[in-house]
């Protein structure tokens, strides 16, 4: 399974992941795992999922959260997993 | 599973530390090119190099959207064209007929740089190299994109002395014909000893003759994300300092491995090998001089500065290696002048001198690399001083390479200005003691007594 990664980074707001996940639900994206922290007063989170159901390719879903970062003031990343896994697990 | 602080690592790295994949370069042979006539040369070359790479660039980008990692250059290397128009070019217009060709493929497939405009005689010239070095000052005056560079030596051969005198008068014939760019075309020529048939970084990069029909080749960098890692370890012991550097490196290069993997496997190209230099850029926190000073030196060039350079280049290659199976090119530490904001500073400042670039260069990859020097030094003071470096690569069994830029009207204590990734430089004084009955005497020097190892 390929997963991908999406990062969520900016001033922290009410509603942050309720939007990042119903878009995710309503493109049947499943999460596999989310967490979260404050470095330096900034929001980041992490969310591990899963494209397979997807009927959206990995491009558009990422242009797509990126546009809904812009809309609610943070920034939205999509990557693919193996860039994390190679430079972090030998 | 890959954790929230790995994560941030990375994308630390990408967004704050300047690291990128610094090139993929597509090597593509030229050999099945070979014609008796120019114009059938130029059209086969045009046709393989535009149906080759074709999709190179959107490869490229298609990668970068992917891992949301920054692939700044896509470009390609090609066979040595003194090879490939040998049988054709009967004068140097010939020749330039072809760089002209490799121009306009290089524009049609939108990458930035094409090398490759290239003669190996490390131990003689055919006709056809000396017409090709000949031809090098219109070649580079009249393109945009390609890049030159000649082989004069090796620890096998030896160094070929007529070349390396050619080439002083080659390198002072093309800053003259591009003296209304700061003499931009230096900047595109590069003097070698020991080239790697794989190099993927410009301007030296061409596609050897012992590599295959295509062949993808990946420079990865991030002086940044070294620097930034060396922070934290201030005024720690030097084994904490190498470990810290090799783990960095580690990380750096697999990233490369994961490009190249991706790109040779989207291409349908075979992958070829990683190049692990440290490839600074004029960009503030992308810099070698500032992770020598970061080791422990006020100014590249201090006292010390050797040994500090010596140390980087053997961890990167440490950690490197452990990275990918198939490292190669020219890894290293680069250390050219105009794409380096702390060497540019370094220079300003007094603290660095050719002289002690001349020595940084026997411990770290290439050479004495995007330096300016006054527009008035001679032919034979430009050989001289590539004889030296020549003489460093075929002694230490190191490549070593030479690009300088004698601006045309230019003196100690100006600026020189390239722009982009170029760069710009301040104009270094040369020492002007003459050596002409040196670089005038003919044939080559003997190959060193350590190259007799069968």
């Amino acid at each position: 399974m390929k997963k991908t990664i999406i990062t969520v980074v900016g001033k922290d707001t009410v509603g942050i992941i309720a939007k990042v996940c119903t878009y995710l639900a309503n493109n049947k994206i499943n999460i596999l795992d989310i967490s979260q922290t404050i470095v330096q007063e900034y929001f980041n989170m992490m969310m591990i999922v899963d494209l397979q159901a997807s009927e959206k390719a990995f491009d558009t879903v990422s242009d797509e959260l990126a546009q809904i970062g812009e809309e609610i003031g943070v920034i939205i990343k999509c990557q693919r997993e193996e860039i994390f896994d190679s430079m972090h697990r030998i | 599973m890959i954790n929230i602080s790995e994560v941030i690592e990375t994308n630390k790295m990408i967004e704050k530390e300047n690291l990128d994949v610094r090139t993929i370069t597509l090597g593509i042979s030229l050999l099945d090119c070979i014609d008796s006539d120019t114009d059938a040369v130029c059209d086969k070359v045009y046709k393989k190099i535009t149906s080759v790479a074709k999709d190179l660039v959107k490869t490229g980008k298609e990668i970068e959207k992917k891992y949301a990692i920054p692939i700044v250059n896509k470009r390609i290397s090609v066979t040595p064209i003194a090879l490939v128009g040998g049988a054709a070019c009967r004068e140097t217009g010939d020749f330039v007929k072809i760089a002209r060709t490799l121009d306009d493929a290089a524009k049609e497939v939108g990458v930035n740089f094409i090398g490759g405009y290239s003669a190996l005689v490390s131990k003689g010239m055919t006709a056809a190299d000396e017409l090709l070095i000949r031809s090098i000052p219109e070649a580079l005056a009249s393109t945009d994109r390609v890049c030159s560079s000649v082989n004069v030596g090796s620890t096998k051969t030896g160094i070929n002395m007529d070349a390396v005198r050619l080439m002083g008068e080659i390198i002072k014939q093309t800053a003259e014909y591009t003296k209304d760019n700061d003499s931009l075309g230096c900047a595109k020529l590069v003097v070698f000893c020991n080239a790697p048939d794989d190099n993927p970084f410009m301007a030296g990069a061409f596609h050897g003759v012992t590599e295959s029909d295509a062949v993808i080749n990946v420079g990865v960098s991030g002086p940044g994300v070294v620097k930034t890692a060396l922070e934290s370890v201030r005024g720690e012991s030097f084994e904490v300092l190498c470990e810290t550097i090799k783990k960095t490196a580690f990380k750096i290069t697999r990233v490369g491995q994961l490009v190249a993997k991706e790109a040779s496997e989207k291409l349908g190209v075979p992958f070829g090998i990683i190049d692990l230099s440290l490839a600074p850029t004029p960009a503030i926190g992308d810099s070698v001089a500032d992770i020598l000073c970061e080791i422990g030196l006020e100014y590249a060039g201090a006292p010390g500065t050797t040994a500090a350079l010596a140390l980087l280049n053997d961890q990167v290659k440490k950690g490197g290696i452990m990275a990918s199976s198939y490292v190669g090119g020219l890894s290293g530490a680069f250390i050219p002048v105009s794409e380096d904001q702390g060497m540019i500073n370094a220079v300003e400042a007094g603290a660095l001198s050719l002289e002690k670039l001349e020595a940084m260069t026997c411990v770290c990859s290439v050479g004495l690399d995007m330096i300016a020097v006054p527009g008035d030094t001679k032919a034979a003071t430009l050989s001289g001083i590539i004889a030296d470096e020549m003489a460093i690569g075929m002694i230490n069994q190191k490549t070593t390479a030479v690009r300088l830029i004698p601006a045309v009207g230019k003196v100690p204590g100006d600026n020189v200005e390239f722009g982009g990734l170029l760069g710009h430089a301040p104009v270094m004084p040369v020492n002007s003691f003459g050596c002409d009955d040196f670089i005038n005497r003919r044939g080559r020097i003997p190959a060193p007594v350590h190259s007799f190892k069968n």
